[in-house]
């Protein structure tokens, strides 16, 4: 009895707290079916922001780009982070340590600074702004945080399993691909992952290094803030969506497959 | 076996051209000033005494640091209790509640941040609220309670997360060999989880108050287009005024700012460690 007594002021407290992160994300979604232009007087149901937003060139423009990008980056840094990480694991440790303080850099340093620094050598080497060095900006910024989700994986990995493989004949290329990337496949997926949703969500590095009327979501968002919007709602409904969708696959079907696997 | 460490090579060329020479640019800038070509570089203190003599700048300087302590502090005080609640839970409901706060952080922050002006509105939610229950209308969008709200909305996930991992991490049974050794709930708490949580607390620091001091944002979507922060100047002298050179300069400012900071927290926190020295 006593116990529970205690547990009521936390409980309280976690309750208020989700209330607090869900309250923005829902009042969101519902304003988003809003009747109309008011986003603080509910006038009845209806999907005319959605029509408005599919209709309108620049936002399905940003869609594309956005997921463009996003797809490609993430296909690109999980590439070369996995493979970089893995020569990586070879070298000697002076070196690693070299290149995981570089790696660090755009980890550690605040958006703004690796947008500048990066807008800048551009600009410099005659780069003209717009897809291309959004593209290439990503990609820059996704592979530190692939090979930080690869590498551990690789620490943990036992040496001498790729040296029995070249010992028994295999060829290098088999021995990575048959042995070394199977081994790290969870760390790859994970670095996939989080360099999907760095690159989806990215604003500041790309508002910095876009141009030629080349915008992601982000930028669109904070452009059109400016005037009230309710298209900008139905826009965030969809993003809000996919993202808890995704995420909540990503949680709970190792779950399923778990319960699953002990019911066998 | 020797083969592979080749494979690193490629992107040890990618990272010097990528992540090195910008940095190298900033630098180059920041002690040049405008119209000064590369191949004519002159070193000058110019940008930075254009900013340390401007008190509109220094004004500038003082609000994102006021901004961004207070976002860090509020940021503790909901963080820590939070996190402590979460890791005191059972599995599956820990599992469940540290879903919920992870979420929203994979959300688009800007996506986020824009639905705060709906309800902060003078005829949002919140003033309809206040009028509904007899109260006056309050002006919240466009005042520092909005910026400051809209940070601790958007970075106190991180702080909760960092902390309860600490927590997470901590050994059950100091606290059983603390109460068998006569120590009370409230003693175990202060000499046991507190000094054990503390890295978990610096590192959620780090994570808050280095995004809320170069934000420019939030500022800019809930303090209204006359609210600037430090990250807005920066972003006004790249985008709109052109002077990459101050722009750099006021970057470097920035940056070392949050090194001394980062450099205090960790100060703080061994000074902490060296008291309660018999956890170890």
């Amino acid at each position: 009895m006593r116990k529970n007594k205690s547990k009521i002021p936390s409980t309280i407290f976690i309750v208020l707290l989700m209330i607090f992160f869900y309250a923005p994300i829902i009042y969101t979604i519902v304003f988003s079916f809003n009747g109309s232009k008011s986003l603080t007087h509910w006038s009845g149901f209806s999907l005319r922001w959605y029509e408005k937003m599919f209709s309108s060139r620049s936002m399905t423009d940003a869609m594309w780009y956005t997921f463009t990008i996003a797809i490609i980056s993430t296909i690109v840094s999980t590439g070369v982070g996995t493979i970089a990480a893995i020569g990586l694991s070879k070298c000697r440790k002076i070196l690693r340590n070299v290149v995981e303080r570089v790696n660090d850099l755009p980890i550690l340093n605040p958006d703004i600074v690796t947008a500048i620094g990066l807008l800048m050598f551009f600009s410099a080497i005659g780069l003209k702004k717009g897809f291309m060095t959004m593209l290439l900006a990503h990609i820059m910024f996704c592979i530190p945080y692939v090979m930080l989700s690869v590498t551990p994986k690789l620490r943990t990995l036992d040496p001498n399993l790729a040296d029995a493989a070249l010992d028994l004949g295999a060829t290098p290329w088999q021995a990575l691909t048959k042995v070394i990337i199977p081994q790290i496949m969870p760390g790859i997926i994970s670095g996939a992952l989080i360099a999907f949703t760095m690159s989806f969500d990215d604003f500041v590095i790309s508002y910095f290094v876009t141009g030629n009327g080349v915008n992601n979501i982000s930028i669109l968002v904070y452009t059109m803030s400016k005037r009230i919007n309710p298209s900008i709602n139905a826009l965030s409904t969809i993003i809000i969506l996919i993202i808890t969708t995704a995420l909540l696959i990503i949680n709970i079907v190792p779950i399923i497959k778990e319960r699953k696997a002990k019911k066998q | 076996m020797k083969n592979f460490k080749r494979m690193a090579y490629p992107y040890m060329v990618w990272i010097a051209i990528m992540i090195l020479v910008p940095m190298l640019l900033i630098f180059m800038y920041a002690f040049t000033v405008k119209g000064n070509s590369v191949t004519t570089f002159r070193f000058t203190l110019e940008n930075f005494g254009m900013f340390f003599k401007d008190t509109v700048f220094i004004d500038v300087l003082k609000r994102s640091l006021f901004i961004a302590l207070a976002t860090t502090i509020i940021c503790i005080l909901i963080g820590y209790p939070a996190a402590y609640i979460i890791s005191q839970s059972n599995g599956r409901q820990e599992f469940i509640l540290i879903l919920l706060v992870t979420m929203p952080t994979w959300i688009n922050m800007l996506v986020r941040t824009y639905a705060w002006v709906g309800i902060l509105q003078d005829n949002g939610i919140i003033n309809n609220l206040l009028v509904m229950l007899g109260f006056e209308r309050i002006k919240l969008l466009h005042t520092s309670f909005a910026v400051i709200l809209g940070m601790v909305y958007n970075f106190v996930p991180f702080m909760i997360l960092q902390i309860h991992s600490s927590l997470a991490k901590m050994d059950k049974s100091l606290l059983e060999a603390a109460s068998d050794l006569g120590a009370n709930k409230v003693q175990a708490f202060l000499r046991v989880t507190l000094p054990l949580s503390l890295p978990g607390v610096i590192s959620g620091i780090t994570l808050v108050f280095l995004p809320a001091v170069s934000s420019f944002f939030i500022p800019k979507l809930l303090g209204g287009g006359q609210y600037v922060l430090i990250g807005n100047v920066i972003e006004n002298q790249f985008l709109t005024a052109g002077n990459w050179n101050f722009g750099s300069a006021i970057s470097l400012i920035m940056t070392v700012i949050i090194l001394i900071s980062m450099y205090i927290t960790k100060k703080v926190d061994k000074g902490e460690d060296s008291k309660g020295g018999f956890v170890r």
